[in-house]
């Protein structure tokens, strides 16, 4: 556990509110995930999590190694990098899946495929 | 000095930050980590020459940070604007809708980096790209007026990307 | 004091991510249809990531920081490959 006595108050109160900031944010975002009532719409809501909310988590972790000084602690960037780079590439991934299977099942208020980059077959559902 | 400059570092870029990533997984700067960190940049340099793909031609660095900048407030007052969406309850619900939006932006790399911001931005996400009429579909969480939605991102990220990479 | 504040409001953290993980789960479990469940999974991978690095902090210690960066990485493939199996029905073409 901590045991670092003379840790500064003012870094504790910082560390505290940024890691308590970033879990509110994704557990809204979580929040909006069970509550929004179509999957275009809960789409949005895990980014919560991915942008200020592991920034803001990540910045309580460098802070508190920094001044407890354990480490230099700037390789939480990488995390940061990484899930910034990540996230949209997932979620565009799904958002093509799942328009996909809407399409082919017909079923939605879905758009209709616009030029001739995406091939829909009316039978046969995924 | 070009001709072995393509030999050695064809992407300088990459390979750079191949090497800041290892020293930062590392947690150290010695030289044995550096000489490590660069041997694997540079073998990840010439694989990738393998794989040819077309060099991106990035100018305008004030651009970038202007983005980046931007980038950053916006993703803020989004996550602000969707967190106070699902908090509000049943008294206001939002508006949901899809937009097909006209580009301007050709550049593949450049059209990745859009993509990425709108997806990032809580409140939008890029569905589906048209290459032959270059039109994105964008689902947008709670939409107010359509047209200076599209004003927006068309005024501040696709000029400044078309500055950058055009 | 400072101490004190860290442990205090870490629990509390850990708790809302705690919480935020189980609505996740409860997105995953009602579904209703398959890419609502793989959605739930990706904010369910996010969720641990940021909780071990949490549980860093906690302890004092490096040591879950590679893990939550794993968790992160595993995440992301899983997810990508999900989306394809439900974009192709198969992964490997």
């Amino acid at each position: 556990m901590i045991e670092a006595a003379d840790f500064p108050l003012w870094a504790a109160v910082l560390v505290s509110i940024l890691a308590i900031a970033g879990s509110l944010l994704t557990l809204l975002g979580c929040i909006g995930m069970a509550r929004f009532t179509d999957f275009y719409s809960r789409i949005h809501a895990p980014t919560l999590g991915t942008s200020f909310g592991t920034i803001f988590i990540v910045f309580a972790s460098m802070l508190y190694f920094l001044v407890s000084g354990q480490r230099p602690a700037v390789h939480e960037l990488l995390i940061v990098a990484f899930v910034l780079v990540t996230t949209p590439v997932t979620l565009m991934l799904l958002a093509r899946a799942a328009l996909y299977r809407d399409r082919t099942e017909a079923n939605g208020n879905v758009p209709d495929p616009v030029g001739q980059d995406v091939v829909v077959e009316k039978e046969g559902g995924a | 000095m070009t001709a072995l400059k393509r030999l050695v570092l064809p992407y300088p870029l990459l390979s750079l930050s191949l090497v800041v990533m290892w020293l930062l997984l590392q947690q150290s700067v010695g030289l044995g980590h550096i000489l490590l960190g660069s041997v694997i940049a540079i073998g990840a340099g010439k694989a990738m020459q393998a794989l040819q793909p077309e060099p991106p031609r990035v100018r305008n660095i004030g651009a970038i940070l202007k983005l980046i900048a931007l980038v950053v407030l916006d993703v803020l007052r989004s996550n602000i604007a969707v967190a106070t969406i699902t908090l509000s309850g049943r008294r206001h619900q939002p508006r949901p809708a899809f937009i097909l939006m006209p580009l301007e932006l050709t550049d593949h790399l450049g059209l990745a980096i859009l993509s990425m911001i709108v997806t990032a931005t809580p409140g939008s996400a890029w569905l589906e790209y048209s290459p032959t009429r270059n039109t994105v579909l964008i689902h947008v969480l709670d939409l107010v007026d359509e047209a200076s939605w599209v004003g927006t991102v068309k005024h501040n990220y696709e000029r400044l990307l078309m500055e950058i990479f055009q | 004091m400072s101490a004190a504040i860290l442990a205090w409001s870490l629990l509390a953290a850990q708790i809302i991510m705690g919480l935020a993980m189980a609505f996740a789960v409860y997105r995953m479990i009602a579904g209703p249809r398959a890419q609502d469940r793989v959605l739930a999974l990706d904010a369910f991978y996010v969720g641990a990531m940021l909780m071990l690095i949490l549980f860093g902090i906690r302890i004092g210690s490096a040591v879950y920081f590679e893990a939550a960066l794993v968790i992160g990485v595993l995440g992301f493939v899983g997810t990508v490959a999900l989306a394809k199996f439900l974009m192709r029905g198969e992964v490997i073409e």
